[in-house]
């Protein structure tokens, strides 16, 4: 076979095999979209699940993982950006810093079902915070604090150096350095970042079957008070977020119509990260303009 | 006044700069300590198999009979470590051809094309949630395999096709940056001697980033072996060596959430759980000893 | 820039709570029953925490709602978690109640199991099921023998038509699985090689439905027309048959507390024995009345009238 024919072949698979894997997610997509679209609405948004009759919603399920996003967020943000902070700034170069480096490397490819039997040692068991949305925020945290980290540093070196240096000449601190020259210039790279880290909690479901439970108890959506136990902002109630309701119902449920809510549900999800990836992207696309003044 | 606020502006700043250093180091602080005591917990868990209830370390690595609860018990966890590997391996070996051709359409075919449609694509399969895979997976792929091949659908076979979706983005995202940050002279010197773009391809980019493209299959193998949710639907969970991929078989994940939640802290059966987490989190750390090595010898 | 994401923050959170907002009397509308309130009262105060099994989780989940309706100074979270993690927490003062689906004694050490006092609170009866396909519909407790330990492999040699047996079983944690081989088999088996092992009723009803030749257990709230129930020695898998004993694959739903209750949890487990629950919500979720019982049955097995 000569060179030529050799290279049209190579070419014509690498586009097949390029244009299989677009139908794949066109189909995987199409499938489970298809399937969930119509049992979709307002009421399945927002109404409880049901256990034996048919009708129920997830409701519950969607504030769960939407308030335990932020509860997770709001932990895992200023510890990340904070250890991010130090190993691209602070850290000296040494051996204590190689060996840091390797700690959030291995901490970052730590299978979620560890992390999730962690949390139910810990926090779950020796904390006794039982099964919580608050454990669950923890073990969450484990899990996206060395991503975190890892995108507060690509970002702040995204930083150009001159920009950084003339900043320390004009007398700054580090810290003031690094919190007003900096941290402005790295947030698109840091917020698209932490948006898609975002997406991965709205998915995760291992973890979160031992830490924040499967039972969703009943929630007075008119209670706003944190401290009080029916209210839906305690997060020291034992909560079921969508992906576990999923898995859940995929497994247990005794609703004749669960089929159709996993199908609804899981619709629901990938929307939800497929919402999560768009915002990131052009959020990223929006602020690189911005920053860069390229109208 | 202008004097005194002059003091004073000095001062904190000199305490902002110790603040924000302490609170930084602070972070990095409780960051290693999360994983020391992971390690130490998971691992004094899982220890207490050996030294306390008196199982054999030999004899769980290496038997091929779980019968946690019988009389006697018997904690023989290689059909796990088996069903472990060869679905990811075999999950990889699907994948990696795929995530390849994928990379080498981005970067060397059609690079805006691809940039635009095929890289959201990847990224949106990175999106999926595992138990959506799983879900996909019990209705689609188990029924199929069912119709087509001897034996339920459940099995290694099912296992490995669904991870090779869920480890495709790693694989892919990898290689594309590896390919993408070949010194272009490379290929330009290549291409200036009269070679096709696939002779470019198979001799030049190929072996100059295999070390970088090995990086992203370790990856990818490391996550597969993780994943529970997924494979605990698909694979049948029977504690045996199956004979054929076709045929049910367990993982050590799938093992753990099957029982973990039945099985009573402090119990012998509960402990030899304890140890398969213990497995799964050193295995964690040799496939990143092998990264580190692999990128170790990427320096182009 | 910090408005921007402050405002995003704000919009999602909004927009969940506004979509919640209406679903705050979704759950306890069915809480109106004629019966009135069985336990005294709304004095009592306190929290209860109850863990563990999720085969039982519906039944307590749904009473403690009406339960808090009727007495709002207790307040009960219900969680899952399985039985074996109920029963440690209860054994370890972290849950008030330990929700499982077997006897203490066969998941704890004798003298942690020893402090703890059970409530059996509804009966549970497992049936074998097998694909729609399989012609068989009765099986005695020999066959069942043969076909889980592996000694049978084909239906023709149990009545049946010249198919393989398929068996999706349960994980040897199982309470299901562990009534089911006490009480139908009357020994443990082994794992075969080959067999499906599933945790969960629903998957393992999907496999049986779909897998030709398949042959699994469910508890009785699982069984409908996708799947085929045989008989057990020629007995149907009923409730008055299990209430009169003639039927004996069942076991009860436990209520563990270390020691004696306090008040609160007291007033709790006195409303799950009421008729208000044992006639309502057990029945409606598939589960046998504990007080309808006519034999009652100890940790080893032993029946009694």
């Amino acid at each position: 076979m000569n060179a030529k024919t050799a290279d049209k072949i190579a070419t014509a698979v690498i586009i097949a095999v390029a244009a299989f894997i677009v139908l794949l997610l066109i189909g995987l997509l199409g499938y489970i979209l298809v399937r969930g679209l119509g049992h979709i609405s307002f009421d399945f948004l927002t109404s409880a699940p049901e256990t034996i009759r048919a009708g129920g919603g997830i409701g519950p399920q969607l504030f769960n993982s939407l308030f335990l996003l932020v509860l997770t967020m709001l932990i895992t943000i200023p510890l990340g950006l904070g250890a991010g902070i130090y190993m691209s700034e602070y850290a000296p170069v040494n051996r204590v810093t190689a060996f840091i480096r390797l700690v959030v490397e291995v901490l970052s490819s730590f299978p979620s079902i560890v992390v999730g039997l962690f949390g139910l040692l810990i926090f779950v068991n020796l904390f006794e915070f039982g099964f919580s949305l608050f454990s669950g925020a923890l073990a969450l945290t484990v899990f996206n604090l060395p991503l975190m980290v890892r995108i507060t540093e690509q970002g702040l070196r995204s930083v150009p150096q001159a920009q950084k240096e003339a900043s320390l000449a004009l007398g700054l601190t580090k810290w003031k350095t690094i919190t007003s020259v900096m941290l402005p210039i790295a947030i698109p790279v840091i917020l698209t970042g932490t948006i898609l880290a975002a997406g991965r909690v709205f998915g995760e479901a291992a973890a979160l079957l031992f830490t924040a439970g499967m039972s969703s108890p009943r929630l007075d959506f008119s209670d706003w008070n944190p401290l009080h136990d029916v209210s839906p902002l305690n997060p020291f109630r034992p909560a079921e977020t969508l992906a576990v309701h999923i898995w859940k119902i995929n497994s247990e449920g005794l609703a004749p119509d669960a089929p159709e809510i996993a199908a609804g549900a899981s619709a629901v999800l990938i929307l939800t990260v497929l919402l999560f990836n768009l915002v990131a992207r052009w959020l990223g696309r929006y602020m690189y303009r911005k920053f860069t003044a390229i109208k | 006044m202008a004097q005194s606020f002059e003091r004073q502006k000095a001062k904190p700043h000199v305490t902002e700069e110790w603040v924000g250093r302490v609170y930084t180091l602070l972070c990095i602080f409780l960051l290693v300590a999360t994983i020391f005591s992971m390690v130490y917990f998971v691992a004094s868990r899982g220890l207490t198999t050996f030294f306390g209830d008196g199982v054999n370390v030999l004899e769980l690595l290496t038997g091929i009979k779980w019968n946690p609860e019988g009389e006697p018990a018997v904690f023989g966890a290689l059909p796990f470590i088996f069903g472990s590997f060869s679905t990811s391996i075999l999950a990889a070996l699907i994948s990696a051809p795929l995530g390849f051709c994928a990379a080498v359409f981005m970067v060397e075919i059609a690079p805006r094309f691809g940039r635009k449609y095929l890289q959201p694509v990847i990224e949106l399969l990175a999106g999926i949630p595992s138990v959506v895979y799983g879900f996909v997976g019990l209705s689609v792929i188990v029924p199929l395999f069912r119709d087509i091949f001897p034996g339920q659908g459940l099995g290694i076979a099912a296992g490995a096709l669904v991870l090779s979706i869920m480890i495709l983005p790693t694989i892919t995202t990898i290689a594309t940056d590896a390919l993408a940050g070949l010194p272009s002279g490379l290929k330009e010197g290549s291409y200036a001697l009269g070679s096709t773009r696939w002779q470019t391809i198979s001799r030049i980019v190929l072996p100059t980033t295999l070390p970088a493209l090995l990086t992203g299959i370790v990856l990818g193998i490391a996550r597969a072996f993780g994943e529970a949710l997924a494979v605990q639907m698909v694979i049948g969970n029977a504690p045996h060596i199956p004979r054929s991929l076709f045929e049910s078989t367990s993982t050590l994940t799938s093992a753990i959430t099957l029982s973990m939640g039945n099985t009573a802290m402090g119990s012998v059966h509960n402990n030899a759980l304890w140890s398969l987490a213990l497995i799964l989190m050193l295995m964690t750390f040799i496939f990143v000893f092998i990264v580190r090595w692999l990128e170790g010898r990427s320096k182009i | 820039m910090k408005k921007t994401v402050v405002l995003i923050m704000a919009l999602v959170l909004t927009f969940a709570l506004a979509a919640c907002g209406k679903d705050n009397n979704g759950g306890n509308d069915n809480g109106a029953s004629p019966t009135g309130s069985a336990a005294p009262g709304g004095d009592v105060k306190g929290s209860i925490l109850a863990a563990g099994s999720s085969a039982l989780q519906p039944l307590v989940d749904q009473a403690s709602k009406k339960f808090m309706d009727k007495n709002s100074g207790i307040s009960i979270q219900v969680q899952g978690g399985g039985s074996g993690q109920g029963l440690t927490q209860v054994a370890e003062g972290q849950a008030t109640i330990g929700n499982s689906d077997v006897f203490a004694e066969e998941k704890l050490d004798a003298d942690k199991a020893k402090g703890l006092v059970d409530h059996q609170v509804a009966v549970v009866g497992i049936a074998a099921v097998v694909n729609p396909e399989v012609t068989v519909d009765n099986l005695t407790k020999q066959q069942l023998i043969d076909i889980f330990t592996g000694k049978v492999t084909n239906w023709k040699d149990v009545g049946g038509k010249d198919e393989k047996i398929q068996i999706v079983n349960r994980p040897k944690s199982s309470g299901t699985r562990a009534t089911f081989e006490k009480y139908a088999l009357g020994e443990k088996t082994e794992d075969l090689q080959g067999s499906i092992q599933e945790d969960s009723s629903g998957t393992v009803k999907k496999l049986v439905k779909e897998t030709p030749g398949a042959i699994g257990y469910l508890a009785l709230s699982y069984l409908d027309d996708s799947v085929k129930t045989v008989k057990y020695e020629g007995v149907e898998a009923k409730e008055e048959n299990i209430i009169n004993g003639t039927y004996p694959v069942w076991a009860y739903e436990h209520m563990y507390t270390k020691g004696e209750p306090d008040a609160a949890t007291k007033a709790f487990l006195d409303y799950m024995m009421s008729d208000d629950v044992q006639n309502g919500d057990v029945v409606e979720l598939g589960y046998i009345s504990a007080n309808k019982m006519q034999v009652k049955r100890d940790a080893e097995g032993n029946i009694s009238k």
